[in-house]
């Protein structure tokens, strides 16, 4: 078979074995978590030590879990229906941008929250609702969540994080920040699409999307994804033990091989995920080079994959002030703990050959 | 030899010598809670969980694009089971989150217009929960009593619908009591009053034949795990001729038509295509083998036992359900007893609680009566040997409870019960 590079894993990660194992078990039950019979409560208990398993990968309590389907769900049910003004950063996630009000806060050209302008919108005493991620999906930036939180709390206002592309990548302590809402999604992780998870704190309060039937507490309704549940857990407690240190070896040496190439690293000075690269190559554009990536089998990302179907540049980049030129020329790589070096040989050398064979006839249509 | 059919096989074997390797497990008659999953169905889910992992929303490699393929062709499995078209199909995380958007998600978007919905007192707790919400938002909600049979009376409903009716809910068949609800009269009638219909079909898809064109359907919720599927996923029907619009419940990325947003859980729609499409196929003749396995349990529990009371319609019912009364008999002991048998008393996600079931209540069932009561749910798995046993257990259980009875000795005296005046303490 041909050789292939997937370098795609903030859109979606590949699912871990243990994971897998965990949910062919799980399919094999057959009981409803509801039910009093031996059957649901075999399923119950299943649910049950996934909640744990997911709170111990990052740092909160079990009955601080609510299961959701999945990040963006999980969002919604922190967001939407608050009684406070939701102020959400600039590059949020679409689906926490669309629960927020109209003003962002700003972020630097290295792509950090602008904590200068948080303090600044929150001294109008409005009671505030504060979203700003864990890590951005298109660049990795990490935030500075410890002094967004130390800001917020002085100013009475409460703060949620979106933690998808943070969690079982680098270390995440929801009761060590004080955090009041966290998200956290399944298959970003190793787990499987369709499950993610809420985590609320004591001061925080939601206002249920989906009612009836009362599972989570009455805080999500609906007979749970028992199968995904148990492995986002298994997920979870393999994610605990993931060494990151080869992933980030290899992401240094992808970096400074395609600077080698010419290629320009958005956010390169910031404190990153160690997985995630989002770069331009100068005179192609992305839509152009993903492409022609996959026919080299090679898969990446032009941006968030929610919005990938769509042609417009990223408005994270547009944020960090990238200038529209730039920013319509943005690919991002993400990596994982299956990636090799081979496949990053693969990505690099499919990046010349491009690099050569577009740049040279875009310079012949320039001549 | 396929895989497909080993898979067969090994289930087969499994069923002749249930312990052989494992602790004899309880007997399953609980198919209304949720179906174990066909293997068939697992079969095609398994790749998805693991060479072809792609996010289906990713549009810039193959990885992507395999996994959109195979999410559209279960779109298109769901479509073809209730006679929609693909477009007109949106997957939810299940039937609870897909009642919740259309009920709220219509309610919210036409509320400068119409203001009033209409729905069944024995509707899903998810339904009425989502109703009860909208009321505290100011929206009018009229809740229809049924008939003995757990039927809608055809002629309250429409005396029900006003000018500002913007919807009419009511389920295709009950979870508790298996009644099915005369949906083409129902959808006609709406269609004539000029509001749109929608119908909770969770227990109802794979049981009784559906055609939303022909049923006048502008909205339906599908389960996956009560058709052999799995669960955490689920459908919404949304019509688009003449086109129904929803405000999101969940939204960002924008998928799903920007009416459910978030990443859609490729194997789990697989999986959902694959069990609509092995229900269509085998629906027929499966509702001939349970009609006989009900009649079976149900004829020999009426033979060996008097004072046996069948809840709801059996007439306009799925083959795969009984709900019976068993007079005389403490239910919460007549539930324990039985442990060898996976059975509900009562809708699964009321059956933590001991209150006695509000659809039996509905049907003018006293709550002594509602509290002996047993739902028994026959499905795609169940095997005569199994039914027997059932029987057997049942009977055994219900006669020794009745033979510690004070109240069954009274009624085999001759005294009329409910003519008693207990003592007030």
């Amino acid at each position: 078979m041909t050789m292939r590079a997937y370098l795609d894993w903030n859109a979606t990660s590949p699912i871990r074995h243990e994971a897998r194992a965990a949910m062919t078990a799980a399919l094999e039950l057959t009981g409803n978590p509801s039910s009093v019979h031996g059957a649901g409560r075999a399923a119950k208990a299943l649910i049950e030590d996934a909640r744990e398993a997911v709170a111990s990968l990052i740092g909160a309590g079990a009955n601080q879990i609510v299961f959701t389907s999945g990040g963006s769900e999980a969002n919604a049910l922190a967001l939407a229906g608050s009684d406070r003004r939701v102020l959400a950063s600039a590059i949020e996630h679409d689906s926490v941008l669309a629960h927020a009000g109209a003003e962002r806060i700003k972020v630097t050209n290295e792509g950090i929250v602008d904590l200068d302008d948080l303090e600044a919108k929150l001294g109008d005493k409005t009671p505030t609702l504060v979203s700003v991620m864990l890590a951005n999906n298109e660049t990795g930036v990490i935030q500075p969540l410890a002094d967004v939180i130390r800001i917020a709390r002085a100013h009475g206002a409460l703060v949620h994080t979106d933690a998808a592309q943070a969690a079982g990548r680098v270390p995440v302590d929801f009761l060590g920040l004080g955090a009041d809402l966290m998200s956290i999604s399944a298959h970003k992780l190793g787990g499987p699409q369709g499950v993610g998870a809420l985590v609320i704190g004591e001061r925080a309060t939601v206002a249920p999307a989906i009612r009836g039937g009362g599972q989570e507490r009455g805080r999500r309704a609906g007979t749970e994804n028992v199968a995904g549940i148990a492995g986002f857990g298994a997920a979870a407690t393999a994610a605990t033990v993931t060494d990151w240190r080869t992933v980030t070896q290899l992401r240094d040496d992808l970096e400074q091989r395609i600077t080698g190439l010419g290629a320009e690293i958005f956010a390169d000075q910031a404190t990153r995920l160690p997985n995630t690269t989002n770069l331009r190559l100068p005179g192609i554009a992305a839509e152009t080079l993903v492409i022609a990536l996959d026919l080299e089998g090679v898969a990446v990302s032009a941006g968030a994959a929610c919005s990938s179907g769509k042609v417009r540049p990223s408005p994270v980049l547009e944020a960090m002030g990238v200038s529209e030129e730039a920013a319509s020329e943005a690919i991002r790589t993400s990596l994982g703990w299956t990636t090799t070096a081979e496949e990053i040989d693969l990505f690099i050398a499919a990046l010349g050959r491009i690099r050569d064979r577009i740049g040279q006839r875009d310079m012949r249509a320039a001549a | 030899m396929t895989t497909q059919a080993r898979v067969a096989n090994t289930t087969e074997k499994s069923d002749a010598a249930p312990g052989r390797n494992r602790p004899t497990r309880p007997i399953y008659l609980d198919y209304q809670a949720t179906t174990p999953m066909d293997p068939r169905v697992l079969e095609t889910m398994i790749p998805y969980f693991t060479e072809k992992f792609g996010n289906p929303h990713s549009r810039s490699h193959t990885y992507g694009w395999e996994a959109e393929e195979a999410v559209e062709k279960a779109r298109a499995q769901v479509a073809h089971i209730i006679g929609a078209d693909e477009r007109e199909v949106i997957f939810t995380s299940g039937a609870t989150e897909s009642n919740n958007l259309a009920l709220k998600g219509v309610a919210h978007f036409y509320k400068d217009r119409k203001n009033h919905l209409v729905t069944l007192v024995t509707e899903h707790k998810c339904v009425l929960d989502s109703m009860r919400h909208l009321e505290e938002e100011g929206f009018q909600v009229t809740y229809l009593p049924v008939k003995q049979d757990g039927l809608v009376d055809l002629a309250e409903l429409e005396a029900a619908i006003t000018d500002k009716t913007v919807i009419v809910s009511i389920m295709a068949v009950n979870n508790e009591i298996g009644v099915i609800q005369p949906l083409a009269e129902i959808g006609k009638l709406c269609r004539k009053k000029g509001v749109f219909f929608h119908t909770d079909c969770a227990q109802a898809v794979g049981k009784i034949p559906l055609d939303v064109e022909a049923m006048n359907i502008d909205l339906m919720s599908i389960s996956g795990h009560k058709i052999y599927g799995p669960k955490g996923i689920g459908a919404l029907y949304v019509r688009r001729k003449p086109r129904i619009r929803l405000q999101a419940l969940i939204t960002g990325g924008g998928q799903e038509r920007g009416m459910r947003s978030g990443t859609l859980p490729t194997p789990l729609c697989v999986g959902l295509g694959e069990a609509c499409e092995i229900a269509e196929r085998e629906m027929p003749e499966e509702s001939k083998r349970l009609t006989k396995l009900r009649d079976r349990f149900y004829n020999a529990i009426k033979a060996k036992l008097p004072e046996v009371y069948l809840n709801g319609s059996l007439e306009h019912r799925i083959p795969g359900n009984l709900n019976l009364s068993f007079a005389y008999v403490e239910g919460e002991s007549l539930i324990l007893g039985i442990n060898d048998l996976s059975v509900s008393s009562g809708s699964a996600c009321t059956s933590a609680s001991l209150e006695p079931s509000y659809v039996l209540r509905a049907l003018g069932v006293d709550e002594a009566m509602a509290h002996t009561s047993l739902r028994i749910g026959f499905g795609r798995f169940t095997t005569e040997d199994e039914v027997d046993r059932a029987v057997q257990d049942i009977v055994e259980h219900v006669t020794k409870l009745r033979e510690m009875s004070p109240l069954w000795e009274m009624f085999q005296d001759g005294v009329d019960i409910k003519s008693i005046q207990w003592a007030a303490h």
